[in-house]
């Protein structure tokens, strides 16, 4: 059987992990090798690591870490941030990431999903989703949550499906931060017609708000969370152990 | 010393990677002579099958690896490189592979209920059917990463290990003598997958 995945998330700017509340107040947090190691050792299922610097200097850096971290972790990595052309595939892909995932970049041209596909296999393409109930609706986000694309967040991410993305991350605005739990009204409203693996994403708090979302959002494949792992609030061979004694299949 | 067969075709550093954390000298290659030299040799890829198939027989590594694998050294295919050890794969057409080991390729789709997600993608357990070298030091029920849309048929005397998705059962291992294959990505699946290697790349 198919386990659900706890997948833990590292913003990383110029070198070192950072985390902020609500897309803001970054603070930081440590080495990205050392707690990517400790990650793999303590049975994430996945990592991903989000490039969040802005400048050439701090992008180098970045690649530099990927390298290393490709070096000495085998499980799967996904690499997000700034990815806008399929030169930048080639550069994270190169440095031993295995899933490449795209936000801005494809709201501003949706044939780089297409094309990505087409070179690298649907598997490789993760479309990354930010999204903010606007009057009553899910709306999606671009610039890192800043701007109200006025796009609906179920129509993004079917015709992400369909231009050839083998996963979807979709994160909460409105609950990225709070650790209130997980955004399940926004994930089945979004998901219902998605046939691709779902990556929930903002909001994880604690243990039960990860069988909260496996119980109550049947489309979700995946809990990814950032502070509450980095912080050590809470450790992932629990959580799975949890996890697993009510009822989910997770890998223990 | 293993060969990773470079055929320009996915990213072999992870699995480069994964074999030096293990102590064991690699070198990721398409010549000939350090296939030839080479105590084992693993056939990675991912992509497409036909593009895969090209590519290894327009660099003349396919008779290559034909001897190889006649010769009696241990051959690994892994994911892509698995399903290419087969008779024919029926991705995108019909198309001829390299025949080691009798069995076909098959969308996933056509056998999943409707609805049911494709690609095969996550870590699922294993369940064995017949005793492999490979799984030397890891026993079964063991969780590895899967990231796959078609999958093995019809080789059913072969199987070593299957995983069980939405009520089908996935060809997740074979082997026949000293040719071996797997679905899943050992390089992508933490330390059961290390262990994997391992004993692949201690077969004799």
């Amino acid at each position: 059987m198919l386990a659900k995945r706890i997948i833990p998330c590292l913003d990383i700017r110029d070198g070192v992990v950072v985390k902020g509340k609500n897309f803001g107040g970054i603070r930081e947090v440590e080495s990205p090798v050392s707690l990517a190691q400790f990650y793999n050792l303590s049975g994430a299922d996945e990592l991903v690591f989000y490039d969040i610097t802005a400048s050439f200097e701090g992008r180098k850096l970045f690649t530099e870490t990927l390298k290393e971290v490709a070096s000495c972790i085998f499980i799967p990595l996904t690499v997000g941030g700034g990815i806008s052309s399929l030169d930048d595939f080639d550069r994270v892909l190169k440095c031993g990431a295995d899933k490449v995932s795209v936000n801005t970049g494809a709201i501003d041209d949706p044939s780089l999903i297409n094309r990505a596909a087409k070179r690298y296999g649907s598997q490789c393409v993760v479309l990354s989703m930010d999204v903010k109930r606007v009057d009553g609706k899910f709306a999606v986000f671009s610039r890192g949550g800043r701007v109200n694309t006025g796009i609906s967040a179920a129509e993004w991410a079917y015709r992400g499906q369909e231009e050839g993305a083998g996963e979807l991350v979709l994160n909460s605005i409105d609950t990225d931060g709070v650790k209130g739990g997980f955004d399940c009204e926004m994930l089945n409203s979004v998901c219902e017609k998605l046939t691709i693996p779902v990556i929930a994403s903002g909001g994880a708090g604690k243990k039960e708000d990860f069988l909260t979302l496996f119980n109550s959002c049947p489309k979700a494949d995946a809990g990814l969370a950032a502070s509450i792992f980095h912080f050590k609030e809470i450790n992932i061979e629990d959580l799975k152990r949890y996890l697993k004694e009510n009822g989910v299949q997770a890998r223990v | 010393m293993i060969a990773i067969i470079d055929y320009g075709v996915g990213n072999l550093y992870s699995l480069s990677s994964s074999l030096k954390y293990l102590g064991i000298e690699n070198a990721v290659t398409a010549d000939k002579n350090k296939i030839e030299d080479a105590s084992g040799v693993i056939l990675p890829g991912v992509g497409a099958f036909a593009d895969a198939m090209a590519k290894l027989q327009n660099t003349g590594l396919a008779p290559v690896l034909e001897n190889q694998a006649k010769s009696g050294k241990p051959l690994l295919g892994i994911c892509l490189g698995m399903q290419m050890l087969f008779s024919k794969s029926f991705e995108y057409g019909e198309h001829k592979g390299l025949g080691f080991i009798p069995g076909i390729v098959a969308p996933l789709s056509a056998d999943l209920k409707r609805g049911a997600k494709v690609p095969h993608i996550g870590w699922n357990s294993l369940e064995f059917y017949k005793p492999s070298a490979i799984y030397k030091y890891i026993n079964g029920g063991e969780y590895v990463y899967f990231v796959h849309s078609y999958y093995a048929k019809g080789c059913e005397s072969d199987v070593t290990a299957a995983a069980m998705y939405e009520g089908v059962k996935i060809t997740a291992s074979v082997g026949k003598d000293n040719v071996f294959g797997v679905q899943y990505h050992p390089e992508k699946s933490g330390a059961a997958g290390l262990k994997i290697l391992k004993a692949f790349c201690e077969i004799k």
